[in-house]
């Protein structure tokens, strides 16, 4: 029984989630091993050789694997597959778009975003927006999975895994990268972030978000996070929504201010550790899961939870 | 070109489901039951890329109990021209929802095939790309923006940290993102008009697909709950908490 992780990165450094992907593949049972698919990505396979309980890493290269269309790395994958008992993808964009192709692939039902392994064939995932979870049992013989990274623990750097050079799967031709347009950011990752400070739509105007959150995060060291409102609204960029539809957040502190708490955001943060509520509506949602609530106008409440930090 | 848009029926986003007490499932009986929203998002779009000469025909499919049917006429309204029900009492999971969709698009043979990115209820996330595997169709998922020209679409994605433009060969599949469009509201004339279109319903037998489930629900319980917080009345207050009591700053 081996379990292969298929590791998020950006050809240079591996990305963090692809930690989290091989601590829940290590609870499988059995060993591990890392599917770095890429283009000049060597880096990024040495990088995956040093976690602790990988045992060996695969390392396909070519140019049509540089940007991770899904049609080229799902053929990639399936090139190995069969050598597997287990198949785990983070359940990132990048993770989420190919791995139900390799399961389709495969004949095999995929299990989405996988909070716990009870064992090799039994698996805990969220439904209905983390309303309930349910416990899920597959009896297909190879078990794709998509792991939510803020369910598992990063899995530590310190060993030596062998890294194998294998055969690139030829280019499908189907479909092309043509740009992208990433938001710069020179802050700590949302989904990694220890803590975070979101806002709402009763910021108001993105002048505003950014007027008042922005010296918070930066007091805190903290990842700024919105709810849809607010990025509906315009007010944030959409890869800074946290939520059932958006990034699944799991920090130490959680920051909420003027976000009321609707089923679908509480999806994304509910399992944060501490959660902090300032909000000047007393019966909004998000009272009824932070640990601290303080009842204020975010205007005058932030600015003065900056001075006193 | 023909349009295939896939409708799921599921629980109204704005209902707070509950877990049965005998832990089989959610309570979904007397529920108020919609269109999911991503899917009411891929109906909007074929109805735009219609209404700009790309499209010449919308098929709304939904696979499910009759009560589908419902949720068929809404996508009707909205602007779909006709639409298929694959009707069945069995549960549904996303394997076999792709692959009942891959036998009609062998059949009706659309150019373009849309789905919402993900359903509410199983918030599963894979019907759109198990459908283009089976049908060997080149996929965009998480579109926010999609044009069409010379054969192709050319798809901007959400990925974490922004967003992607991808182009992708004709027939393709293209699964929503929320903010590929706001869905129009449905007007009283349009419901009544999508009462005549044409709703034809197949059995997944005709299709010649096995529908029985390859994951087996052994529980569905209540999340942990949070244990009940406290309101401070001050800055202050919650400062001095988070620092001595919590010590997360």
């Amino acid at each position: 029984m081996t379990a292969l992780v298929i590791a998020e990165h950006d050809n240079a450094s591996l990305k963090g989630a692809t930690l989290n992907t091989i601590t829940a593949a290590a609870a499988c049972g059995g060993d591990v091993h890392v599917l770095v698919a890429g283009h000049n990505a060597a880096a990024a396979a040495a990088a995956a050789a040093q976690v602790v309980g990988v045992s060996k890493v695969l390392h396909a290269d070519s140019a049509a694997l540089a940007h991770g269309l899904a049609e080229n790395v799902a053929a990639q994958v399936l090139a190995v597959a069969s050598a597997y008992s287990h198949i785990l993808f983070p359940s990132t964009a990048s993770g989420k778009n190919v791995a139900p192709r390799v399961a389709a692939k495969l004949d095999v039902a995929q299990l989405s975003d996988v909070t716990k392994v009870v064992s090799s064939d039994t698996f805990e995932r969220p439904i209905y927006a983390g309303n309930a979870i349910a416990t899920v049992q597959t009896a297909d013989a190879v078990k794709v999975i998509t792991v939510r990274t803020t369910a598992f623990d990063a899995a530590a750097s310190g060993g030596s895994a062998t890294v194998e050079s294998i055969a690139a799967a030829a280019d499908s031709g189907k479909s092309s990268f043509v740009g992208s347009e990433l938001a710069k950011s020179d802050r700590p990752e949302l989904t990694a972030a220890k803590i975070i400070v979101s806002g709402g739509r009763a910021l108001g105007s993105s002048e505003k978000f950014n007027e008042v959150m922005t010296p918070l995060a930066d007091k805190l060291g903290a990842a700024i996070g919105a709810s849809r409102a607010a990025v509906d609204a315009g007010y944030a960029p959409n890869d800074l929504q946290v939520g059932q539809t958006g990034k699944i957040v799991a920090p130490e502190l959680y920051v909420a201010c003027g976000i009321s708490g609707a089923i679908q955001h509480l999806a994304g943060m509910k399992d944060s550790k501490v959660i902090v509520a300032i909000n000047k509506d007393p019966e909004a949602p998000i009272f009824s899961v932070a640990d601290y609530g303080l009842e204020a106008d975010l205007f005058t409440a932030v600015p003065e939870l900056v001075k006193a930090l | 070109m023909k349009v295939l848009v896939a409708v799921k029926r599921v629980v109204d986003y704005n209902v707070k489901v509950r877990v049965k007490s005998d832990n089989t499932g959610v309570d979904i009986a007397n529920v108020k039951m919609s269109m999911n929203p991503f899917d009411e998002i891929a109906v909007e779009e074929a109805v735009r890329l219609k209404e700009k000469g790309a499209v010449s025909e919308i098929i709304a499919v939904s696979c499910g109990v009759a009560q589908c049917q419902e949720t068929l006429r809404t996508a009707m309204a909205i602007g779909a021209d006709r639409a298929i029900l694959v009707e069945t009492d069995a549960e549904l999971q996303p394997l076999a929802v792709a692959k009942l969709l891959k036998a009609l698009v062998d059949k009706e043979q659309p150019g373009l095939v849309i789905l919402g990115k993900q359903a509410i209820d199983d918030d599963c996330n894979q019907t759109g790309q198990m459908l283009a595997a089976l049908a060997d169709l080149p996929q965009a998922t998480f579109a926010s923006k999609v044009e069409i020209a010379d054969g192709k679409a050319q798809v901007t994605r959400e990925i974490d940290g922004g967003l992607e433009t991808v182009a992708v060969s004709l027939p393709a599949i293209i699964t929503t993102d929320l903010r590929l469009n706001e869905p129009r509201y449905v007007t009283l004339p349009n419901i009544m008009k999508a009462k005549k279109k044409q709703l034809d319903t197949v059995k997944p037998e005709d299709l010649g697909v096995d529908v029985a489930p390859r994951i087996k629900t052994l529980k569905v319980s209540e999340p942990a709950k949070r244990s009940a917080g406290i309101k401070v009345p001050d800055v202050a207050t919650l400062v001095a908490k988070l620092k001595t009591e919590a010590k997360v700053i």
